[in-house]
């Protein structure tokens, strides 16, 4: 009897690594399959994918683990990139290297995090959401007009010429040579975004699973309760903004290098409103599902933006909708039947949380 | 049994033009339970509220063995020892029962984010010992069967026990229980006070508000009866259910006297 259950168990945790290996295998095929048959431009989509799947990540901390409803993630994104872009870019001619630029924009996005958070402490729900989108708006509108009287942020021309990422030497702004292995530029951000987004989902994970996460959703649960339980839950909002604010940061930073150029206008309110639907749709607080939630809604409007207007004169003769109107169309469309039909996600948390498995 | 572990003084508070408490002072002693009873709106979960930290006192204090109990801040208290139950049960719906009681176990570990991200020696142990004393609560409740149900999904006796779980959870000297019984039947509240009974023998001092005037004259050692925010008595069951002012805040000024 013992030793079936150990059998099993031992097959069930061969079966767990064999699953990761094969994924890891695909992952890492994945830009030279992509580059080969739908060419570079999908390979900037799956990097921009990833940086997606990041923020969505990000946001899940604050909006799944803690309950706390923020419209205004998109600003930690923007203190990130615009943290990169200033500490490497000709704008005040200095040019670090990642490991200093993508940390700093981490930590201050975390700062940014802590400045929204202290005043909200004590709003909830939509409260929380309109001082939070305000929030967005602020940071938005700063980056636009902080070019007088002292040029900081270089107004709505925003910053171009920004580094690639670059360290030690190694720029993958340009093709590297590894082991014999021409590895072309989109590749290698390929693979470090893919390496900090599997970073960012470990620390996902760990926090969920761990006393910290807990105490998070407990105050998701219901905050009263939370503080009788002897759960400090000014400290524990405040580490979830500012956590999930430095998963925004870092992806921005990653955003400036890869862009080479950001400016205002990347930053506003849909952007916002895009990572949340990413959060909602996928399951808010499940990390499988926001994953999923991410690589749909960067994917599915890329492969309709391609095809729409060609579909449209090949069965219909001419061009009825304007792409851009039918994918909004489609996308509130899409919004109102998941709500209605999956009302928690398309892959939301199986009922007992999965958070209590070791 | 001689030594007071809770002494409020002269506790005040208003909301708005309503005085909900005035000056009102009690004391419980250590290992006892200690009744809180009195109409509707008379106060009882405003002085539970502000015991435990929701509300802030407008004047009068509370020390709690010995010391003074900081005012307004709900999770120092339950550090200092003081845990509660609610009216209207609040669990953790979407959370496990177990998750439940391990939140309680919080504020007696440490384990921060960094112990959560390399998820160090320390913290393995300390997890799973959260886990086993989660686990042992569950089961001192009689509620081991249901651990890994969802909160919301247990029944309404099921979730008051929980409740209390994820109180005794935090090792509390003093447990506060609002109204445990409330809506429970016969046979349930039947064995939620031997549950009560076996808290106290384990040494837990025991703050109850309650209605069902059976439960309450049986199990208490001594009871408090607030009326418009008043104490308008404070002694044994016997006593309390013969006293003159108590009889007519509750059944009106007729009944007073005529025994």
């Amino acid at each position: 009897m013992l030793l079936q259950f150990c059998t099993k168990h031992a097959q069930s945790k061969q079966g767990g690594i064999f699953i990761v290996l094969a994924l890891a295998l695909i992952l890492a095929a994945l830009p030279f399959v992509v580059g080969n048959t739908l060419g570079n431009a999908w390979l900037r989509i799956l990097n921009f994918t990833l940086l997606y799947i990041m923020l969505a990540l990000g946001l899940n901390i604050v909006v799944g683990f803690a309950g706390l409803l923020d419209l205004g993630y998109i600003a930690f994104y923007a203190v990130g990139a615009y943290c990169y872009a200033l500490l490497s870019s000709p704008h005040f001619g200095l040019h670090l290297p990642i490991w200093l630029t993508i940390p700093s924009g981490a930590l201050l996005a975390a700062f940014f995090g802590l400045l929204l958070g202290a005043p909200t402490l004590r709003l909830r729900g939509d409260y929380l959401a309109i001082v939070t989108l305000g929030f967005g708006e602020i940071v938005r509108i700063f980056l636009n007009n902080l070019n007088a009287p002292v040029n900081i942020t270089n107004g709505p021309q925003g910053i171009s010429g920004i580094d690639p990422l670059h360290f030690f030497g190694i720029s993958l702004g340009k093709p590297i040579n590894f082991l014999g292995l021409n590895v072309p530029s989109l590749h290698s951000y390929y693979y470090l975004f893919l390496a900090l987004t599997a970073l960012v989902v470990l620390l996902s994970v760990r926090l969920k699973r761990s006393r910290i996460g807990r105490a998070w959703m407990a105050i998701r649960e219901d905050e009263v309760a939370a503080k009788s339980c002897g759960i400090n839950t000014r400290n524990l909002k405040l580490l979830a903004f500012s956590m999930g604010a430095s998963f925004g940061g870092i992806a921005g930073g990653l955003f400036a290098g890869f862009q080479g150029f950001v400016s205002p206008e990347s930053f506003s309110l849909m952007e916002s409103v895009m990572i949340l639907c990413m959060v909602v749709l996928g399951g808010m607080g499940h990390i499988p599902g926001v994953i999923l939630g991410g690589l749909l809604l960067s994917v599915l409007p890329e492969i309709f933006r391609q095809n729409a207007a060609p579909l449209q004169i090949a069965i219909l003769g001419k061009v009825w909708l304007d792409p851009e109107a039918l994918r909004m169309l489609l996308f509130g469309l899409s919004l109102i039947l998941i709500m209605l039909y999956r009302p928690n996600g398309l892959w939301p948390t199986s009922a007992p949380s999965s958070a209590e498995q070791k | 049994m001689s030594t007071s572990l809770l002494e409020a003084k002269a506790i005040s508070k208003k909301f708005g033009g309503i005085q909900a408490l005035s000056e009102v002072s009690l004391s419980i002693q250590q290992g006892e339970i200690y009744g809180l009873i009195g109409p509707n709106g008379a106060g009882k979960t405003t002085f539970f509220n502000l015991l435990t930290g929701l509300y802030r006192a407008d004047s009068g204090n509370f020390a709690f063995a010995g010391k003074p109990l900081p005012s307004g801040s709900a999770h120092q208290i339950t550090q200092c020892g003081i845990a509660r139950t609610f009216q209207n049960i609040r669990l953790f719906g979407q959370m496990s029962a177990l998750e439940n009681v391990m939140v309680g176990r919080h504020v007696r570990t440490a384990a921060g984010v960094l112990g959560a991200i390399f998820r160090t020696t320390a913290t393995r142990q300390e997890e799973a010992s959260i886990r086993e004393q989660a686990e042992r609560c569950l089961d001192y409740v009689g509620i081991a069967q249901h651990a890994h149900a969802q909160a919301k999904t247990l029944s309404y006796g099921d979730q008051r026990r929980l409740e209390i779980a994820r109180a005794l959870a935090t090792e509390p000297k003093l447990l506060a229980l609002d109204e445990p019984a409330a809506g429970m039947n016969r046979t349930e509240t039947e064995t939620l006070r031997s549950l009560i009974e076996t808290i106290r023998q384990d040494g837990v001092t025991i703050l109850l508000i309650e209605h069902d005037v059976k439960l309450v004259m049986g199990l208490c050692d001594r009871l408090a009866v607030l009326d418009y925010g008043c104490k308008i008595c404070e002694d044994t069951p016997q006593i309390v259910q013969k006293n003159a002012r108590v009889i007519s805040a509750y059944l009106g000024e007729n009944f007073a006297g005529s025994e």
